[in-house]
């Protein structure tokens, strides 16, 4: 619990470089994956214009829907707007709050991925080769070519080895032209993204600092009350399922002594503490049909207070079922949704 | 509670160093971003100019304002700036020390981008290419307006049918070259000499005020972490016990087998001295509406005393 605390207090206490780290990580990853993709224009008249603008924009979309489904916070965001309101009422700006700052996350990757492919060029190359105006930028003089042919002849221009328009307009002239435009583009991009992300974040203290340290502190506290109930929940299992199989033993340890009629032995005093922890069962045999009976026939979830011994039915004596009262069936069947 | 004290002593020594060291990054992120980038002048006569002072000005822009964004204390900044007066006095020398730091710190990387093309000299060399004088070059001297411009303007592409093997060209790229890394070389210079004559006439002037405000600045910063994880603290306390009230209320058997009981025994008293008897909504929002409308005067006297 204090090893879980001081890491926890750390990440609270450094969130910000915290999650400027993931956000710088998942910006590099993206790139990465834009430098490991190969590009491959197809060349031809109509499906240029699909796949540069498809690999614009589906690869984005992607991320951002990946950008939640990795975050851990979507659940909990999804509890907390689907659960009924019983005794406590839900607060919309809270739940706003979570939702922005999983969006904002995950907008990361796919505008890191939009800007590479915008300043690298080859997507609105690809795109717009078909649209050049041919009239400024090549020579217009051989007209015998109709508008489809001519479009043809665009199309190949991402494609140097078939390119075979160079009287037209010359290759190098064409993509020149279409990078220029697409990088203006991406750092005209570049630029209104970052100008979004700094009026988001400095109107914030301007206009909302009161509801906004409210939101904060209650989206961190449903976390963390989270994160601990779910804490809770592993030590009491833990301790439920102790007493569990030291009652087992000890039922078990009970039917030896009233099968063979053998009253439990007292040790001598120096070794009763190692005697205690054998729990009764002394000898192969008893052993195997201890384990045999833990397979074959688990204990039931229910505890016990201690004067009541029950038995796992293993010794074949009919004894009188102990009946438990009301409440503690009730914890039985908590516990074992749980 | 002494990792506590730790962790909070790095803070306070290096929270200097922190910021400092984002700015170092930034600016090394904005050379290698230079060099990953693929320039390439379009070669045209209107679009050259566009194209190259786009490529100088645009860029610095964006690093300014990720230097803005990716600075913590600019938030900081801001809220001191707009918060209401309620019981302690805004002191605005002090936010105008923080502004100050922050825009300092923000414009290192943009210089070095603007530092750093001018050194390499292909984006003047592709906006002014087409503004140089044809005269002074052998090969554009005797041609017509409109075809010296054409020419003038495929200067910066060095693989161009036209331009492969043609001296001239050479000439005009080394001349605008020249002009870019005296002008680049200049501006850093300018710089240095500023910043060092900054840095070592500021002890004649205004001292003993330069220390209270950066003092007081990074008490401002330093009270602000420090609440943050004070309701991050609190929170957790406050999800504790809410929890075990939960389990507490489902059924008593409880007792026999968990933990809650005998840890609350001995850790009660701690606990309820931390939650400081703020245990329902209303009063944490109470509580932190307190915190927004008026902050508590800086004095700590009465506490000591008691």
């Amino acid at each position: 619990m204090d090893k879980f605390r001081m890491i926890f207090q750390f990440l609270q206490s450094n969130q910000e470089s915290f999650m400027n780290g993931i956000c710088g990580i998942m910006a590099l990853a993206s790139a990465q994956m834009y430098s490991a993709f190969d590009f491959n224009c197809p060349c031809l008249p109509r499906y240029n214009l699909a796949y540069g603008l498809g690999i614009l924009l589906v690869p984005p979309f992607i991320l951002f829907l990946l950008g939640f489904v990795l975050n851990n916070n979507i659940s909990m965001l999804a509890e907390e707007w689907r659960r009924p309101q019983g005794q406590r009422g839900k607060d919309p700006a809270v739940l706003r709050y979570m939702f922005c700052s999983m969006a904002q996350r995950a907008m990361i990757a796919p505008v890191v991925w939009v800007s590479v492919t915008l300043l690298d060029g080859k997507c609105i190359t690809c795109a717009f080769c078909t649209s050049l105006p041919v009239e400024t930028l090549g020579n217009t003089s051989h007209t015998s070519l109709s508008q489809g042919e001519m479009k043809k002849v665009l199309a190949r221009i991402p494609c140097k080895e078939i390119y075979n328009g160079q009287e037209f307009i010359a290759n190098e002239v064409a993509v020149r032209y279409l990078r220029c435009i697409s990088q203006a583009l991406g750092w005209c991009f570049v630029l209104l993204m970052t100008t979004v992300a700094f009026l988001v974040r400095s109107l914030r203290p301007c206009f909302t600092q009161a509801a906004f340290l409210k939101s904060r502190y209650w989206s961190h506290y449903i976390d963390i009350e989270r994160k601990l109930f779910d804490e809770t929940c592993a030590e009491h299992a833990k301790s439920f399922a102790k007493v569990c199989i030291q009652q087992f033993f000890e039922g078990m340890s009970t039917d030896l002594a009233a099968t063979h009629c053998h009253p439990p032995r007292k040790a001598p005093a120096d070794v009763e503490e190692a005697t205690e922890k054998l729990l009764g069962i002394t000898d192969q045999g008893t052993m195997n049909a201890a384990l045999k009976s833990w397979h074959r026939c688990k204990p039931p979830l229910h505890l016990h207070s201690p004067a009541f011994p029950s038995s796992n039915g293993w010794a074949g004596e009919k004894q009188p079922p102990v009946h438990p009262p009301a409440p503690r069936r009730e914890v039985a069947a908590y516990y074992s949704r749980v | 509670m002494d990792r506590f004290r730790m962790i909070f002593q790095y803070f306070q020594s290096n929270s200097e160093s922190v910021m400092n060291g984002i700015c170092g990054l930034l600016a090394l992120a904005s050379v290698k971003l230079y060099t990953c980038f693929d320039f390439s002048c379009p070669c045209l006569p209107q679009y050259n100019m566009a194209y190259g002072l786009g490529i100088m000005f645009i860029p610095p822009i964006a690093l300014f304002l990720c230097g803005l964004i990716l600075n913590r204390q600019s938030l900081v900044m801001l809220e001191e700036w707009r918060r209401p007066q309620g019981q302690r006095k805004k002191d605005l020398a002090v936010i105008r020390y923080m502004c100050s730091s922050i825009m300092q710190r923000a414009m290192v990387a943009p210089v070095v981008w603007i530092i750093v093309t001018l050194l390499d000299g292909k984006c003047l060399i592709c906006a002014f290419s087409s503004s140089v004088d044809p005269e002074k070059f052998v090969g554009f001297a005797n041609t017509s307006l409109v075809q010296v411009q054409q020419l003038l303007a495929k200067v910066p592409c060095k693989d161009d049918e036209l331009m492969r093997n043609n001296t001239s060209r050479k000439a005009v790229s080394r001349y605008l070259r020249c002009w870019s890394q005296a002008l680049g070389w200049s501006i850093l210079l300018i710089l240095i000499v500023a910043a060092f004559l900054a840095r070592w006439l500021r002890p004649c002037f205004n001292q003993a005020t330069l220390l209270q405000a950066r003092h007081w600045s990074n008490y401002i910063d330093m009270e602000q972490k420090i609440f943050e994880e004070t309701c991050c603290e609190h929170s957790r306390l406050f999800a504790h016990k809410c929890i075990l009230h939960f389990f507490e209320s489902m059924q008593q058997e409880i007792k026999l087998h968990s933990f809650s009981l005998a840890r609350e025994g001995e850790g009660a008293v701690g606990e309820e001295d931390l939650l400081r008897g703020i245990t329902d909504q209303d009063q944490v929002n109470k509580l932190l509406k307190m915190w927004y409308y008026a902050k508590p005067p800086l004095d700590v006297s009465q506490v000591t005393q008691r």
